[in-house]
């Protein structure tokens, strides 16, 4: 975004975007999880207990903001204009009244419920991409995102069973995970915690050394599953070469500094220190080096030593999902809403389908400025459906929302709330036949 | 409380005087026993002997091995009793009493429900296989063993996971159990179970981790309501004699102090501490744990959540008043994130803290046991470093505190036994050349005991 945009971007151009594309009804719908319906089942409270922030212009920052519909929010919204939406827990009682609460007991205003949720920042990753630093992702890069996703949706389903996964990419350098599942909402902060640590692999600390550290006889099923069907890959084909892994001495150096056989390592240096010439042009140096480095790490006389495991640990250092654990431990850490837009780079923060998590390419993702443009180009003509966004290219990413993620999940929420209102009166019955 | 369910009391107690089969009992519901004074106080004191040396050990960094050791010691030499037939008795009334002083504050709550955990854990080692079957059925555990076809089919992953942690392959008799992965966290963190489908496959082996993670959830429910625990533990104190019931209270106020420490969460008047001195005190009287994350956060302007909860409830402590804290924490972090980031991401935490936000409950300092507990990851300073640092990371850490090279070989050495707190105080008593004969158990105990040394006339005037 030029400087010209960004300063048009605080003066004016979210009020079109929030007055005419925002997708109110969409999001309303999801966070009230069934209850917006006419079941005697549901619960009208529920929707009014969930926390909304916002961020202002002018750096004021609100927190403890709720609403009991979706007009409400609209309106707040559309007033407010807030630079950036983030969404919070459900609170036992309406978290705007928190402070008539709080002279009783303190227990009474808690978080009760909380999508389970994953934040992969890029630039937890530094220290392992060349392409680009902090801010910054290109093509190169993008795919440990892709490997992130990949590796952690697919576990999620398959072995935590959960089914309701909203993944959305942060309009910047990361991508965001909501697990939406009503056991999901309801887990402990020692559950979550305890599905956090069972996707890290990082050992240590900044004071003590930090690395992969993969002990035992046999990978655990989830890292042997990952790493066969995701890291291998995406390591060998995609960021060995994208990165330059093994180009230059000071990369090769610190995959070197991983074996830890000393004698191995000198051997594959003093080879790729003197025998720059004798590879041949059309092989990429990377791949070469590399087909040399597993050979020796796996061939059967070093087979005893335990460094088989050694090549396994260079492939998860480079391509492992690095989650921001504390977003995943709390129930009340705030996470950015979806659809809101990055103030910095204009990026709509799209969902992104995990089965065509390959596809996706931040660079492309539309700008707030290019859906302005196509509202004007669409003219007056009006829509069937009356939405204003359906012609442009925010339609795509909602219609996406809407059937990969919402429509299943407002299923699987009537369900539930049908069934546990007969369970209800079942109890009830059996209590007064006794 | 629940009602005493007819079935449980067969557990509980046993109605003849022969010495009963050791069991665990599962403290649903206070005995239905008189009780009389001498032993409601003795036996809590006896009880708490034993959870206060569970907490030394995990603080210690003990293995598991030495731990199941401890604990059955502990529990030999103080829950015995000279009647065989009272030993089952004592282990219910002392623990009765002990929730009664413990459900009071949410620190108070969470320390005995955690040495409590401990405890049970380690006993159910030690039962016969009839004995730990009959608590598994108390939890409906048994009827969740996986059968011989859903075996076969998982048998190659239940063998990868046991590889993967350096055991034998299961035999084709082992009994595995399928239960909702929330029930068993601790081995969904550790990757010590195969996951399908929402479903935690535990062997045999690890029903402990089950189990425990079930008496928790149990203990934790009652814990929570206070109330309920008041009213059930007045009803049954009644059997206490009438013209006793004066001195009840006392001894229930000594039981809460005596074992815990002093109380940090208040800041003492005369410790008020202002901003203009932090820097001075940082070098003369913070422990190496604040005293490193008050440097990292002067170098990186910037301390990650971990570290500013430790080093931020220590700063309470020492008497950093609200407004200066958030001055302080301002001062460091507008050079990194920026004014504005900090005063709507960070300013909130520091507020939370001082209980200004959010629960209202007033954050406690926290303790060297929480702290040598805890697991830093990438990224975090917080933690003990006597714990946590590598030994050459902790070497130049302590030279840079002043610790001359005796001294330092001394700690050390109580760093490889694992004597983190030890360590510590050696340190302490290195730098001030006086002896710490207490130890040290608390950052703020730390950061008092030094004030006094250096500064005597200060507090004569409490
Ligand atoms: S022993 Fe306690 S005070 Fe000392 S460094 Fe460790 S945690 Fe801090
Ligand atoms: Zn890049």
């Amino acid at each position: 975004m030029n400087p010209q945009q960004e300063s048009d971007f605080d003066s004016g151009a979210l009020k079109p975007y929030y007055g005419k594309l925002f997708p109110f009804a969409d999001m309303f719908k999801w966070m009230s999880y069934g209850h917006d319906g006419k079941h005697p089942g549901c619960d009208q409270s529920y929707f009014g207990r969930r926390e909304f922030s916002f961020t202002l212009k002018g750096d004021f920052y609100l927190r403890f903001q709720s609403y009991n519909n979706v007009l409400e929010l609209e309106n707040s919204i559309k007033d407010k204009c807030p630079l950036k939406i983030d969404i919070g827990p459900v609170y036992t009682v309406d978290p705007a009244k928190r402070h008539a609460y709080a002279q009783s007991d303190n227990s009474v205003f808690t978080p009760v419920e909380r999508e389970l949720i994953f934040d992969i920042d890029m630039t937890d990753y530094d220290d392992i991409r060349y392409c680009c630093k902090g801010a910054d992702v290109c093509l190169d890069c993008w795919p440990l995102m892709t490997v992130a996703i990949k590796v952690i949706d697919t576990s999620l389903r398959d072995e935590f069973g959960f089914k309701h996964i909203l993944w959305v990419y942060s309009g910047r350098r990361g991508v965001h995970c909501w697990v939406c599942d009503g056991k999901a909402r309801r887990l402990t902060n020692e559950q979550r915690s305890a599905i956090a640590e069972y996707y890290r692999v990082y050992k240590g600390n900044e004071n003590s050394h930090k690395k992969v550290s993969l002990t035992g006889g046999a990978l655990h099923p989830f890292l042997a599953t990952s790493y066969t069907n995701v890291l291998k890959d995406y390591f060998e084909k995609k960021l060995l070469t994208n990165q330059n892994l093994l180009a230059t001495e000071e990369r090769y150096e610190k995959i070197l500094s991983m074996i830890p056989d000393e004698s191995i390592a000198s051997e594959l240096r003093g080879r790729w220190q003197d025998n720059r010439r004798s590879t041949s042009a059309k092989e990429d140096i990377n791949v070469v080096r590399w087909e040399q480095c597993k050979q020796l790490l796996q061939s059967g006389k070093h087979k005893a030593q335990g460094l088989r495991r050694c090549v396994e640990e260079i492939v998860f250092s480079y391509t492992y999902p690095r989650l921001d654990m504390e977003v995943s431990k709390h129930m009340n850490h705030l996470l950015k809403a979806p659809f809101c837009v990055h103030p910095k780079t204009g990026r709509v923060c799209v969902p992104i389908d995990p089965n065509r998590c390959d596809e996706f390419d931040p660079t492309t993702v539309p700008t707030l400025f290019q859906i302005l443009e196509e509202l004007n180009n669409e003219g007056l003509r009006a829509d069937v459906n009356g939405a204003e966004w359906s012609g442009t290219s925010l339609g795509n990413a909602v219609r996406l929302f809407r059937s990969s993620f919402l429509e299943p999940l407002q299923k699987a929420c009537k369900e539930e709330i049908e069934r546990s209102y007969n369970l209800k009166l079942q109890q009830s019955k059996n209590s007064i036949g006794w | 409380m629940e009602i005493v369910r007819p079935h449980s009391h067969r557990n509980l107690f046993s109605s003849n005087d022969a010495a009963p089969a050791p069991t665990i009992p599962l403290y649903r519901s206070a005995p239905p026993l008189e009780v009389r004074l001498e032993d409601f106080e003795s036996f809590a004191i006896d009880r708490l002997r034993v959870l206060k040396g569970i907490s030394d050990g995990l603080s210690r960094g003990k293995k598991p091995d030495e731990m199941e050791k401890l604990v059955s010691e502990l529990w030999k030499v103080n829950m015995r009793h000279q009647h065989a037939s009272e030993v089952l008795n004592k282990d219910i009334i002392s623990h009765f009493v002990l929730r009664l002083v413990y459900c009071r504050t949410e620190d108070l709550r969470k320390w005995f429900l955690s040495m409590e955990c401990a405890l049970f854990r380690y006993r159910f080692r030690f039962l016969t296989t009839e004995a730990q079957r009959a608590i598994m059925d108390e939890f409906d555990i048994t009827c969740k063993a996986v059968n011989i076809m859903e075996f076969e089919s998982i048998k190659e992953k239940l063998g990868q996971v046991a590889r993967s942690m350096g055991q034998p392959l299961p035999t084709g008799d082992a009994i595995f159990y399928k239960v909702p992965f929330e029930d068993v966290p601790e081995l969904v963190a550790g990757r010590r179970v195969l996951l399908s489908q929402g479903y935690a496959y535990v062997a045999m082996n690890q029903v402990v981790s089950l189990v425990a993670t079930l008496f928790r959830s149990q203990l934790s429910k009652t814990l929570i309501l206070t109330n309920s625990v008041y009213i059930c533990c007045r009803k049954w104190t009644s059997s206490i004699r009438e013209q006793e019931k004066h001195r009840l209270t006392p001894i229930v106020e000594a039981l809460c102090s005596s074992y815990l420490g002093p109380d940090f969460s208040q800041p003492k008047e005369y410790a008020e501490i202002s901003l203009k001195d932090i820097d001075q005190l940082a070098k003369t009287s913070f422990p190496l744990c604040m005293r490193h994350q008050f440097d990292k956060l002067k170098e990186d302007h910037h301390l990650k959540h971990g570290g500013r909860m430790q080093l931020g409830l220590f700063l309470k402590g020492v008497g950093l008043n609200l407004d200066d804290a958030l001055a302080f924490w301002r001062a460091e972090f507008s050079k990194k994130v920026g004014l504005e980031k900090f005063e709507k991401e960070y300013a909130y935490t520091i507020r939370h803290n001082y209980g200004k936000e959010g629960k209202r409950t007033d954050y406690t300092p926290y303790s060297c046991y929480k702290i040598i507990s805890s697991t830093p990851g990438a990224g975090d300073h917080h933690g003990c470093p006597y714990r946590h640092f590598s030994e050459e990371n902790l070497r130049a850490a302590l030279s840079r505190m002043g610790v001359n090279s005796r001294a330092t070989e001394d700690v050390m050495n109580k760093v490889r036994n694992r004597h983190y707190q030890l360590a510590c105080t050696l340190t302490f008593e290195a730098l001030h050349g006086v002896p710490c004969d207490a130890g040290i158990n608390h950052p703020n105990q730390y950061f008092s005991d030094s004030q006094k040394i250096l500064h005597p006339k200060k507090d004569s005037s409490t």
